[in-house]
């Protein structure tokens, strides 16, 4: 791991710095600050683009930071940003083994008004899913499908969610992406083909932001449409993971996610094992990819039980209540 | 105005008790109910290598050789000769589109209500060019289902004096599954109001009138002041059917009037604070068994 230290003032973060790093296309600076009150390891992560013909850094394209930071030091390094992901003892930074999952707490019903709604808790990673449909379809009608009914779904997240604020709740190019994946996930597994002519609206929103927000998005959502009494094939789990020192990282949390690690996002229908939604836009070699989707397809089957245990305990709940 | 503050308390758990538990007839997505192929396909199940699976989260009902899941909430099925109240969302040529929490919005046709002036009279080009006057966009009314289409959409009518557009009064939404089938939906109350349990879960609370307007054939709507002690009663019913509604007790005119009867002793308003809302309905409920047993 090559890593060097530099001792610079926060206005160099913008600067176009020469940083002969010619192999890799994307590294991140990272500003490690011990005395933040949110994490034992706080860092400012600026995403940067390195243009790898000329080895200099382009133009920063993101900024997380946080406004105080009085950092000390300065870490430029390749893929990884320049921490210990897994420790020698086989430990992660937030103490988990490299299998396990954050905890997951889910409520379903939580909202009256809408036809199905559900709150899901992954770790620190907070989203609320609503569902409304199946509908008459509104807005443009020309999207009418007359064999099934069409998904709209939409992803946002809340303006406090992340360490810096949040300008657009919704809208922009990364939560669109988000948005069509999540459509893309939940068409491989709702019975559409049941209600022609008409819409299901999938709202999705992010509360408080640490990593994953894919998964816990899809599985919010699941027990949102579960809720709402649309017939599905089977739940949609989805789940994370990193791969760091030949090792396949469950479920992985912000803090690994910013750290330089190739992670891949997998939504996958458990019983039948079918995959509904694969996607990795890092690098990886093709050797490791069997091993990886392997330890995903593990994980969501982790959290399947989880939400099963959700919705049963849900569905007594409400037997109960209802003196059936 | 003071603003009734509380802090938040933890949610009381439903006690479950050692029946419930590993029910067999609940099922979610994805169980497999039976892996006999002499079963029929019901609503809520499908196919997956001949085994029948569940693909919604409820109670499995089997009919003689049919496997059917129902789940616990839903929009609205409607069934021929169900009584529904919806809201007018569009005036299109020779029909209506209703809204009635169904799946599709339903189709009112104008050859299936009753214009002013009589029975027999023929549809003819003005009445399509003036549909607005009757029925315009935003409108309530209360219909029955005539038939239902091939792709789940409903058809209404309203060739009753019972039916049709619905006045000074309040709206109630709940869900479907919470009213009770019963003989007949609209109720006079003695508390002094009336109520139409439309079967889509819309519940419509209105006074009770003073005598039928036979000529106007539905479309009459009194624009008279409602008195204040008329008013009263129609927002207690409404906190009642909400009270109701949020402990998940069926709703017919008895468990209706049993509440009302209960919530006298508590302001309107309070109704809706939970620690009365559940004190009201724990008596409801207990009222009910009595008459019951």
């Amino acid at each position: 791991m090559r890593k060097k230290t530099y001792q610079l003032p926060l206005c160099c973060c913008r600067c176009n710095v020469g940083i002969p790093i010619a192999d890799c296309i994307q590294i991140r600076l990272v500003i490690y600050n011990p005395k933040c009150i949110y994490y034992k390891y706080f860092w400012a992560v600026c995403l940067a683009i390195v243009l790898p013909e000329k080895g200099r850094m382009g133009n920063v394209v993101r900024r997380r930071t946080r406004g105080a930071l009085r950092c000390s030091s300065f870490e430029v390094c390749g893929n990884m940003a320049g921490l210990e992901l897994l420790s020698d003892q086989g430990y992660r930074l937030d103490g988990r083994k490299a299998t396990e999952l954050r905890k997951v707490q889910a409520r379903m019903g939580v909202f009256a008004q809408a036809d199905g709604s559900a709150y899901l808790e992954q770790g620190n990673t907070k989203a609320l899913a609503v569902v409304y449909g199946p509908h008459e379809m509104r807005g443009s009608r020309s999207r009418t499908r007359h064999d099934r009914a069409v998904i709209n779904c939409q992803y946002s997240m809340a303006t406090f969610s992340t360490a810096e604020r949040k300008r657009r709740p919704h809208g922009d190019r990364k939560s669109t992406e988000m948005s069509l994946h999540l459509k893309q996930t939940f068409e491989a597994a709702v019975m559409t083909q049941l209600y022609p002519r008409s819409q299901i609206d999938i709202y999705v929103k992010i509360l408080q932001s640490d990593g994953g927000n894919y998964s816990v998005c899809v599985n919010a959502a699941t027990l949102a449409v579960i809720d709402a009494g649309i017939p599905m094939r089977d739940y949609v789990c989805a789940c994370t993971v990193g791969f760091v020192d030949e090792t396949p990282l469950a479920d992985l949390c912000y803090a690994e996610e910013s750290g330089g690690v190739s992670s891949l996002a997998l939504a996958l229908l458990p019983r039948g094992g079918q995959i509904a939604l694969l996607q990795m836009d890092a690098r990886l070699h093709q050797d490791h990819l069997e091993a990886l989707i392997e330890a995903a397809m593990t994980a969501c089957k982790g959290v399947s039980k989880v939400l099963d245990e959700v919705v049963r305990q849900h569905l007594e709940e409400v037997s109960v209540l209802s003196g059936e | 105005m003071a603003a009734d503050m509380r802090l938040p308390t933890v949610r009381k758990a439903v006690s479950l008790s050692v029946s419930a538990f590993d029910r067999k007839d609940l099922v979610v997505p994805g169980d497999v109910i039976t892996s006999d192929t002499g079963f029929m396909r019901g609503h809520g199940t499908y196919v997956d290598e001949d085994k029948l699976t569940a693909s919604v989260a409820g109670e499995v009902q089997r009919v003689d050789k049919l496997i059917c899941v129902r789940p616990l909430k839903t929009r609205f099925n409607g069934e021929v000769g169900d009584v529904v109240v919806g809201r007018i969302t569009e005036v299109q040529q020779k029909r209506w589109k209703v809204e009635t929490n169904s799946r599709l919005d339903s189709v009112l046709l104008l050859s299936s209500v009753n214009l002013p002036g009589g029975e027999l009279r023929r549809r003819s080009a003005e009445d399509e060019l003036t549909m607005r006057e009757y029925l315009q966009e935003g409108d309530l009314i209360s219909a029955e289902v005539q038939s239902v289409f091939s792709d789940g959409a409903l058809s209404l009518h309203t060739r009753s004096l019972k039916y049709g557009k619905l006045g000074q009064g309040v709206l109630v939404q709940l869900s479907p599954s919470l009213i009770k089938r019963q003989k007949t939906h609209f109720h006079n109350l003695p508390c002094g109001a009336s109520i139409i349990l439309g079967n889509n879960g819309f519940v419509w609370l209105y006074p009770t009138p003073e005598q039928q307007e036979e000529e106007a054939g539905g479309f009459y709507t009194s624009l008279e002041p409602v008195s204040l002690s008329d008013r009263e009663v129609i927002s207690r019913l409404r906190n009642c059917l909400l009270a109701l509604a949020a402990h998940k007790v069926l709703l017919y005119d008895t468990s209706v009037l049993y509440c009302y009867e209960f919530s006298v002793q508590h302001q309107v308003k309070d109704i809706l604070k939970p620690e009365v809302m559940e004190e009201i309905v724990m008596l409801t409920q207990q009222k009910l068994l009595e008459q019951e047993g």
